[in-house]
């Protein structure tokens, strides 16, 4: 490698290191503003302006889903183990939308602390699996459906 | 070792390998492609949850990885062609743009189809992994266009190959979207450290499309490179022996 050779290498060397700390930084300053959703702990914690509208992300409790026959009106709660939050939502569910799946709401806090949620999201996580390994997974007690997302 | 390697890099020995090769590796990848495809759409089982809607990933995946490799594939011989000034890796810069946003494109479309259906949507700006692949594929446009921007051909090539080396922040970001922040985007199922989440009967097929894949790009980069040769030696005269048969 002669001097010449050297010296573009430096300087393409220098280019793009300048460029990934320049991106870097940036990232990091705008890291809460990237978060496409919030977790309920999130939301107890304190992250989020009052009369804000945000995304709410977490897994729908077991048990907890409430829908009439013959409306488009559900309560639900969404939770991510630590805290969980009361959701009212009116229109249609996504095909994935079940107890115990990830799924992701936008809407805004009422007074009563009911995230009243205006579009809702199904979050498939990364898990594949044949049904009868799933069916197999549940009767040894290992939920397939939400483990991790 | 170094010098069967620079070898490599003058159009004409590079021509004649390529040429050589070709008929061999495009009938490997149509066959392989024949096989993957019988293999994921058909033999594979469905899932639990998706049911047969979960297909598209033996294309939408293998399409995503292309995506990030030719990227890489691509800012490597920028930096020859930088560096070095080698006219074979600046034809590569080029060529692997085209293909590379190709593939992007494709890991986009087959994601947005698969998303309506199972997320309840086409597209969420809000989310990390959409967006930076959104990114990539103007990186791509943008070396295309700056590699024609400049009547001198050399030229735009060098400043197209900062842009490709730049743009490599993005290939980390993409990977790792789905860990730093909150995405819509699931989490990956096979490039991470644990095992990967997906069923055995499923992984094989997605690797070996991957595998399938990988094989496309060579065959067609080596396909259009080896065109590009001959454009750009056009007065030579092993080209004009070349034109003649």
């Amino acid at each position: 490698m002669n001097a010449r050779q050297k010296r573009r290498l430096g300087l393409a060397v220098a280019v793009s290191v300048g460029v990934a700390a320049g991106v870097a930084l940036m990232l990091y300053a705008f890291q809460q503003n990237l978060l496409y959703f919030y977790s309920p702990s999130q939301v107890a914690a304190g992250l989020v302006e009052p009369q804000t509208t945000f995304r709410l992300g977490g897994l729908v409790a077991r048990d907890s889903v409430q829908q009439e026959t013959g409306s488009m009106e559900v309560r639900f709660a969404l939770t991510d183990g630590a805290h969980s939050l009361p959701v009212h939502y009116r229109g249609l569910l996504p095909d994935l939308f079940r107890e115990g799946q990830g799924i992701v709401t936008l809407g805004k806090l009422n007074e009563a602390g009911v995230f009243v949620a205006q579009e809702v999201l199904a979050k498939h996580d990364e898990n594949y699996m044949p049904p009868e390994v799933a069916e197999a997974l549940t009767e040894a007690g290992r939920a397939p459906v939400g483990i991790s997302w | 070792m170094f010098h069967r390697f620079t070898a490599l890099s003058s159009p004409r020995r590079f021509y004649a390998i390529a040429s050589a090769w070709l008929p061999w590796l495009s009938v490997l990848t149509a066959l392989g492609f024949a096989v993957g495809l019988y293999w994921g759409l058909i033999v594979a089982p469905p899932d639990y949850q998706q049911g047969e809607a979960y297909r598209i990933i033996y294309v939408h995946v293998p399409s995503a990885w292309l995506s990030l490799m030719v990227y890489t594939v691509m800012a490597g011989a920028g930096l020859v062609a930088l560096v070095w000034h080698v006219k074979l890796a600046e034809i590569a810069v080029y060529e692997c743009a085209v293909l590379g946003a190709w593939f992007t494109a494709l890991a986009l479309g087959t994601g947005m189809l698969w998303g309506k259906p199972m997320w309840g949507t086409w597209w969420q700006w809000g989310d990390a992994r959409m967006l930076s692949e959104l990114i990539l594929l103007f990186l791509y446009i943008g070396v295309l266009g700056l590699h024609n921007a400049f009547a001198d051909s050399r030229k735009g090539a060098r400043v197209a190959a900062v842009l490709a080396l730049a743009g490599i922040v993005n290939i980390p970001i993409i990977h790792y979207s789905v860990e730093w922040w909150n995405t819509l985007h699931q989490g990956a199922t096979v490039t991470r450290f644990d095992k990967p989440a997906a069923h055995s009967s499923m992984l094989w097929p997605l690797l070996f499309m991957g595998t399938m894949f990988i094989l496309y790009f060579s065959t067609v980069l080596l396909a259009r490179i080896r065109v590009r040769i001959l454009e750009q030696e056009a007065d030579r005269q092993w080209a004009e022996e070349v034109r003649r048969g």
